[in-house]
């Protein structure tokens, strides 16, 4: 018996299928998307028409939308999450800690349905009645907080998309965090530094790299939500000039017209949609890599000489 | 690693030569699970019920199900008709049982064409380019289910009977007229306090049958809508906002004051919604019921898959927003039990089980048009292309 062979080929077996699987979606989705790419060529990637009716398709609008959640949904999570991992890790008293991480996770358990129930029927009258007329008046109703107050539409879609990302930017960026060796930290304090320092010039730099995984992680799955953003994001197809306006993504639209999608070259368009959303997920998380890499190489940790 | 597990007995070694199968097999059923659970699916077998094939206790989950167990799949509008009828049918005769799965009329098509179900189902009969994709021969379609089209709306200070026109309704949905006390609507509603605020519109962002129905009414209605955004399961809209499901549209219009939106009929009656009076073709206008739709659909007794639009038809009581939905049968079928079964179960949906339709709020076939889905069954033969296999007594 050779365990270590053994131990090998199964590692390999599992990897091979799993490589197969992804390479067996992948082209099982190029082969379909290929009829709409060919009909309506690089103007399906510029079009802003999406008339199944008429055979006009374009999937534009739905790639900006995804991009303007996407971005809403991390600017409003990427500090309250890693606000909530450091004071999970270090700043909250211990029997705080356990119970306050528990409730993160099982944020994460919900399902996503869930969360667009809540933003359609609860969050959407509160945005409606109290946060658009707020923000218009803060701002004199200039775009992008101007137009109808409906509710719906891109900045709830890009609320309900924060709360479902934090989660997981939270439970990772806490462990990230965490993991930060004793030593550094003692370390500073030994030299004096206050609690603040210490997490800004020690604890923080020490694991960046990890959380800017952890924030790929996040954007990654904003990208891809689909039920909850259809539920709360008006499903229009026209871009946002403001925030209270309704848009669509490519995930809602494939949710949204996949099971009848029976004129000519729609079902073909909406699986060319599925193809772009993941060449902007790949993409993604390449520049992710790349920052990663670049941040992880000139890694500086220490209190500074200033 | 490799150091470490030597010193261990041989019974704690982790081996990947036993456990790879384990992983891969658990790998497996998780892909079969996801895919099979991906569409709802609903038999109509009755638990305990002393049914078809005892032997297997899956055999009415599995797409494939042995002789005896039909398949289908298709429209969501279909669903609970189907659900109800069907398990009532398998009371009658314990030898039929139906496994609808209800995954869309779109994927209803596509399954029917591929020949994977028994028969399929849909909110619009197949077109002709659709028919030319069927893999197994000629393709026969059946008036199954009528249902409407409501006007829901939500507008404090009116709770109930507020009246539109054709054209005031299109002009609506066009965005041209935009605001609740506009000139048209308070000319249909006189001693009627209209507010001055904009009128949101909402419709169905996902592709369904009722968005079809809806649209065909517009279409036939305004000019400007026919050759503007015209008819479809999912159109371009030039105004207003989406929502998701029966219930998605209800839950906006409920959450939402100065909105309107359109429901399917039988999703706005079990729910009691405040739904508006529609003028007809005869200048009437009426409010949504089963008696309405039927009144329409009965003002055309010639209905065919290539002309099947029932809306706006004449008549004084007649409700204008109503449309048929489509069982899909192949002509030549390849064995004469499953084929028998087949138009013996859709014969059945057809005549008696419309009984089943009216407590589900669907609206009761009339009978030219349950004629016409005998004689469309009368034509389905057994493998010699010549038997015929409805018996009619």
């Amino acid at each position: 018996m050779v365990p270590d062979g053994a131990y090998r080929v199964g590692l390999a077996t599992v990897a091979a299928v799993f490589a197969l699987l992804l390479l067996a979606f992948v082209t099982s989705l190029v082969v379909q998307a290929r009829p709409a790419f060919a009909h309506f060529g690089f103007g399906f990637l510029t079009g802003t028409k999406w008339d199944p009716v008429h055979g006009h398709l374009g999937a534009l609008t739905f790639v900006v939308g995804t991009l303007e959640t996407t971005m809403i949904a991390m600017v409003i999570a990427v500090p309250i999450g890693l606000g909530t991992a450091l004071a999970l890790a270090y700043a909250l008293p211990r029997r705080l800690q356990a119970p306050l991480s528990m409730g993160v996770e099982l944020l994460a358990a919900v399902p996503s349905v869930v969360y667009g129930l809540w933003g359609l029927l609860v969050v959407a009258p509160a945005v409606r009645t109290v946060l658009e007329p707020a923000l218009a008046k803060l701002t004199g109703g200039h775009e992008p907080f101007g137009g109808i107050q409906e509710g719906i539409g891109l900045l709830l879609a890009g609320l309900i998309l924060s709360i479902m990302v934090l989660p997981t930017l939270v439970a990772i960026s806490r462990d990230v965090l965490i993991a930060v060796p004793h030593e550094q930290v003692e370390g500073a304090y030994a030299l004096g530094a206050t609690r603040w320092q210490v997490l800004r010039r020690v604890v923080v730099p020490h694991a960046r790299a990890g959380l800017l995984g952890a924030t790929t992680l996040a954007t990654g799955r904003a990208l891809g939500e689909t039920i909850a953003v259809t539920m709360v994001i008006g499903n229009t197809v026209s871009f946002a000039h403001s925030l209270f306006a309704p848009t669509a993504t490519m995930a809602s639209v494939i949710a949204n017209e996949f099971t009848e999608a029976t004129e000519p070259f729609h079902l073909s368009a909406l699986v060319a949609v599925a193809v772009i959303l993941l060449g902007v997920a790949i993409l993604v998380n390449v520049t992710a890599r790349l920052l990663v890499r670049s941040v992880g190489g000139r890694q500086r940790v220490g209190l500074g000489v200033a | 690693m490799n150091a470490a597990s030597a010193e261990l007995p041989p019974s704690a070694r982790l081996s990947w030569r036993r456990l790879a199968p384990v992983a891969l097999a658990t790998f497996g059923f998780l892909i079969a699970a996801c895919s099979s659970s991906s569409s709802s699916s609903s038999s109509t077998t009755a638990p305990g019920s002393p049914t078809t094939q005892p032997a297997d206790p899956y055999a009415a989950a599995d797409l494939k199900a042995p002789a005896g167990a039909l398949t289908g799949a298709g429209s969501t509008f279909d669903q609970p008709f189907f659900t109800k009828a069907f398990y009532a049918f398998n009371q009658v005769d314990s030898g039929v049982a139906v496994n609808y799965a209800s995954i869309g009329s779109g994927g209803g098509i596509a399954q029917f064409q591929a020949n994977t179900v028994n028969f399929g189902a849909s909110d619009v009969p197949m077109s002709a380019l659709d028919i030319s994709k069927a893999t197994a021969g000629q393709v026969l379609q059946v008036p199954v289910a009528l249902g409407g089209v409501t006007l829901s709306y939500n507008l404090p200070g009116v709770s109930t009977g507020l009246k539109l026109s054709a054209a005031v309704l299109a002009n609506i949905y066009l965005g041209t007229v935009k605001t609740w006390n506009d000139a048209s609507i308070k000319s249909l509603n006189p001693g009627v306090t209209l507010p001055s605020q904009p009128i949101n519109v909402v419709y169905r962002s996902d592709g369904s049958g009722t968005t079809y129905i809806f649209t065909d009414y517009l279409a036939n209605v305004s000019p400007a809508w026919k050759s503007g955004p015209g008819t479809g399961k999912s159109i371009s809209w030039p105004a207003g906002v989406g929502e998701k499901g029966n219930e998605g549209v209800a839950g906006f219009i409920k959450q939402t004051p100065y909105t309107i939106g359109y429901v399917e009929l039988a999703y706005a009656m079990q729910n009691t919604f405040t739904t508006a009076d529609i003028q007809n073709a005869a200048g009437q206008f009426v409010a949504p019921s089963l008696a309405g739709v039927a009144a329409d659909a009965s003002q055309k007794p010639n209905v065919t898959p290539v002309d099947f639009s029932i809306v706006n038809e004449p008549g004084a009581t007649s409700y204008p927003i109503s449309g048929y939905s489509w069982a899909l049968v192949y002509q030549l079928q390849k064995t004469t039990t499953t084929g028998t079964s087949l138009v013996k179960v859709l014969d059945w949906l057809t005549h008696a089980g419309q009984q089943q339709a009216q407590t589900l709020d669907y609206v009761p076939l009339p009978q030219n048009i349950q004629d016409l889905a005998r004689q469309t069954l009368l034509q389905v033969t057994g493998p010699d292309g010549k038997t015929v296999l409805l018996t009619t007594s």
